[in-house]
């Protein structure tokens, strides 16, 4: 392998924010047709190096090295010229144009004149869209789009241009099983026309399944380079953290207590219909099925961001009218979103205030915020979290993308809810925390708390929940209980396969 | 759109990294541009000082700061609505309604009540430009452009378009608002103060204070913290409104006699204060410190440009050409670079 010469070379690059040294001395490289993962855990700085790839960020030390040609990246266009495709960690799409502008942003076809040729923007367009065997048309805008469908058009991106590496940075966050399924063929596809191709998924079983070589990152250092084929997740999570998880910890089991919400054939729309499930004192439920299903309308149903058009929820066995999130927070129910960027943070606001948020007006010392009583519960969740920061004081938007996550979820547990639901928890997440997480969201059902799970990962809805409800297009197919799921017949359920409903 | 992609498009890619290289700004460089509204006032101020030694006078810095009074009472208020995301382009209409309507009133009803009552109708306008721009999610621009009309209307009707005048302008003690000083200090300067201070706490330090920069920096974040975004907003036109009032009244005092059109073109002098001082016309940054530095920049440049005997009307050109650099040099500091051409 090392007589071949580097599709990519990366060397001595480093790179300091104020307060953080993101990247110290790192050396990296990828060889053409290979996938090389990029690991490490959250805030290590894996985006950041990419990002200096792509042009986004000037490294202070350090050169990059495409083909045999020293090059600097003078800008994301730059970079792209260069044959350097990023698709990137937060979604980076213009909501307010279409599916086909965002994709060749910056480089539409041209007619006479210099007028766009629309007819054939459109065409080349679905013929993308057509190999990512995605359910939206060129025309469509992206801000009508799921996240899975936004994460797909990033990926449309890719496949523009020729490229010599393309970076995928956490591609599969928000995707479902068959869009991975999917994106793994595109990447297949580039491979064997010799693209090098960097990955960087905190996944571990998708590393070892389309990954060549893996890299990892510590601390803004690079720690080393191991072969998929000859390693395995102990001697990746020891790079990674420095010590070995006992993943297979199992996690507490409690008794649970009395009902703490029931929802009665609860419809919205076209969203879900008829809609029924209970949760109790110290249980998990999960919610598990495709995008689309359906869970995340019933969450902000619950959250008072919907207006359910029939049925019935009860709080504590009295049927409840929830108007507002503010009204929801005040009956004790939180909701970790699902998109951290759009909806979970202010992204120019600081860590601690963007943590407090939603109880500010309870934190007072007289008229005013108390602001040693914000710190004390930053501090708090911080050490629980284990969130990489310089402090409080940091904007959130300067965090990693998992750190920023972490913020999300210490902002809903520090106000300690009866009800406390979580869509997509661990997104971004390193493995480490996940299983943190993990443990937490057992711990709070330990102590009462009703949690609801939902998420688009099998094994993390099996690992956290007592009952999983699989729901498919607006429609519970069935709910298990942890004994008598199966990897097997929870697909079924929410593949729409089988009808036999239990109610 | 079309024209920015049409640029791109037709450069070869050797073109394109040649055109499209940065210029990098060194330590010093993002210093003074961070700094830059700070040094780009200390240079005028000490060319000021040189070109007419009157300029760094007690007299006539106490005299900027009086006149800049007015113009700053207004800026505290927009800065709430700027950094909870939106506009107030209706400020100026409506401080010249505040102002014929006291000065009306006092005639009417005496000082006592005069006062009381040309607050209500003024906060109402704020009431009703906060309902509909926070409770009907009205475009905020739209809609106080559309009021910055409406009012100027609703003025004239008021007055009759005719000029507004005390009667007895010696027996009433109206004109202390604006015509004082206390412990030498004038009353339009300490009202400034007062409110400054009392604003920029609430901003800096009150859950209402964060709940507005939430609001301008993410508003579906705001709501799905259970914050109710409508309601801020809504406050914020009534805190904006509650200011215009109150620069009113202190014109109205200072002149015991007024036009209809004396505040006209206020609202863009205040908004580039407000912008001087570093607020984000995109909402959520922002502070009452930095709006008052913005207004005294703002009031120590115009008057240093009088002094130096330049032509009153050649000001509209100078501030526009200040409030250009300031938001140049804003963004370049958040790039680190001077210059980046998009794409
Ligand atoms: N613009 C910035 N300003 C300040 N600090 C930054 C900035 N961007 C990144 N950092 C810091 O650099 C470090 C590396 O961040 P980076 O985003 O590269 O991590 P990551 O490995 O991608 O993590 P994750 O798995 O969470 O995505 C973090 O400590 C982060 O807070
Ligand atoms: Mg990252």
């Amino acid at each position: 392998m090392s007589e071949q010469t580097p599709a990519l070379r990366l060397e001595n690059i480093t790179k300091t924010f104020p307060g953080v040294k993101a990247l110290d001395d790192v050396s990296f490289s990828v060889l053409p047709g290979e996938v090389h993962a990029l690991m490490g855990e959250n805030g290590a700085g894996k985006s950041t190096l990419m990002k200096v790839l792509g042009g986004l960020h000037q490294p202070d030390d350090g050169q990059i090295i495409v083909g045999e040609q020293p090059v600097r990246m003078a800008s994301p266009l730059d970079a792209k010229s260069k044959g350097i495709v990023f698709i990137h960690q937060e979604l980076s799409l213009a909501d307010e144009l279409t599916v086909a502008e965002n994709i060749y942003l910056g480089e539409l076809p041209r007619k006479r004149f210099g007028l766009v040729d629309w007819r054939r923007l459109y065409a080349q367009t679905n013929e993308i869209l057509k190999r990512l065997n995605v359910s939206f048309d060129a025309r469509a805008l992206v801000g009508d789009l799921s996240i899975a469908n936004q994460q797909m058009v990033e990926i449309a991106r890719a496949l523009t241009v020729d490229a010599k590496a393309v970076i995928f940075d956490e591609p599969t966050a928000s995707l479902t099983d068959a869009e991975k399924v999917v994106l793994f063929d595109v990447i297949s596809d580039l491979k064997s026309s010799g693209v090098g191709i960097i990955y960087i998924s905190h996944r571990m079983e998708e590393i070892f399944k389309i990954t060549d070589r893996i890299s990892v990152l510590r601390d803004g250092a690079y720690r080393g380079t191991l072969e998929t084929s000859k390693t395995n997740d102990e001697d990746i999570t020891q790079l990674m953290i420095g010590r070995t998880l006992d993943l297979s910890r199992n996690l507490a089991h409690h008794d649970v207590g009395d009902v703490v919400l029931k929802v009665d054939n609860l419809s919205c729309g076209h969203l879900y219909e008829n809609v029924s499930f209970e949760v109790r004192h110290g249980e998990v439920v999960g919610f598990y099925g495709l995008v689309g299903a359906g869970r995340t309308a019933i969450a902000e149903t619950l959250f008072g961001l919907r207006e359910p058009t029939a049925g019935r929820i009860y709080l504590d066995g009295q049927p409840t009218r929830i108007h507002s999130p503010a009204d929801a927070i005040r009956r004790g129910i939180s909701l970790v979103p699902e998109d951290r960027k759009a909806q979970g943070l202010v992204l120019g606001m600081n860590c601690r205030d963007n943590m407090t948020l939603p109880q500010v007006d309870d934190l007072k010392a007289g008229p005013f915020v108390a602001e040693g009583a914000e710190i004390a519960i930053f501090d708090q969740y911080r050490d629980r979290l284990d969130i990489r920061t310089p402090g409080w004081r940091q904007s959130v938007g300067n965090l990693s993308g998992g750190n920023q996550q972490k913020i999300v979820i210490g902002k809903w547990l520090s106000m300690h809810p009866n009800v406390l639901i979580v869509d997509e928890p661990t997104r971004g997440i390193d493995v480490g925390s996940k299983s943190e997480i993990h443990n937490l969201i057992r711990d709070l059902a330990g102590l009462g708390y009703a949690v609801i799970v939902i998420s688009s990962e099998m094994p993390e809805v099996l690992h956290v929940s007592d009952r999983i409800v699989a729901m498919f297009s607006g429609k519970i197919m069935r709910t298990f209980t942890s004994e008598e799921v199966t990897e097997d017949n929870l697909i079924q359920a929410i593949s729409g396969l089988s009808a036999d409903k239990v109610a | 759109m079309s024209e920015i992609t049409s640029k791109t498009a037709n450069e070869t890619p050797a073109a394109r990294s040649k055109g499209a290289r940065p210029v990098q700004l060194g330590v010093i460089g993002t210093f003074l541009a961070r700094q830059g509204i700070l040094v780009a006032f200390a240079l005028f101020m000490i060319g000021f000082t040189i070109a007419n030694e009157r300029f760094l006078d007690p007299d006539n810095i106490m005299g900027v700061i009086r006149s800049s009074a007015i113009l700053g009472v207004m800026a505290l208020g927009v800065t709430f609505v700027v950094i909870s995301g939106n506009l107030d382009l209706s400020v100026g209409s409506m401080m010249s309604f505040a102002t014929i309507v006291v000065l009306d009133l006092h005639d009417k009803l005496g000082p006592a009540l005069a006062i009381p009552s040309m607050y209500a109708m003024v906060l109402c306008l704020g009431a009703f430009i906060g309902f509909l721009v926070g409770y009907l999610r009205l475009n905020s621009l739209i809609v106080t452009l559309g009021m910055l009309s409406a009012i100027h209307g609703l003025t004239l009707t008021y007055s009759g378009g005719k000029n507004m005048d005390i009667a007895d302008k010696e027996g009433t003690w109206f004109d202390v608002f604006g015509q004082s000083a206390v412990l030498g200090i004038p009353v339009p300067i300490l009202l400034f103060a007062l409110l400054a201070s009392g604003l920029g706490i609430m901003l800096a330090k009150t859950p209402f204070g964060r709940k507005v920069y939430a609001v301008g920096g993410n508003g579906t974040a705001a709501t799905f913290s259970g914050i109710r975004r409508a309601r801020v907003v809504f406050t914020c036109y009534l805190i904006s409104a509650f200011c215009v009032a109150t620069a009113g009244l202190i014109q109205a005092s200072r002149s015991l006699g007024s036009q209809n059109t004396v505040g006209q073109g206020l609202e863009l002098e205040v908004l580039a204060a407000v912008i001087l001082g570093g607020a984000s016309l995109m909402g959520g940054a922002g502070t009452i410190f930095k709006t008052v530095i913005g207004v005294l920049i703002l009031g120590f440049i115009q008057n240093g440009l009088l002094l130096v005997g330049l032509q009153f009307y050649a000001q509209y050109v100078v501030t526009w050409i200040i409030i250009i650099l300031a938001v140049w040099l804003d963004i370049a500091a958040k790039r680190g670079k001077l210059w980046s051409p998009i794409a």
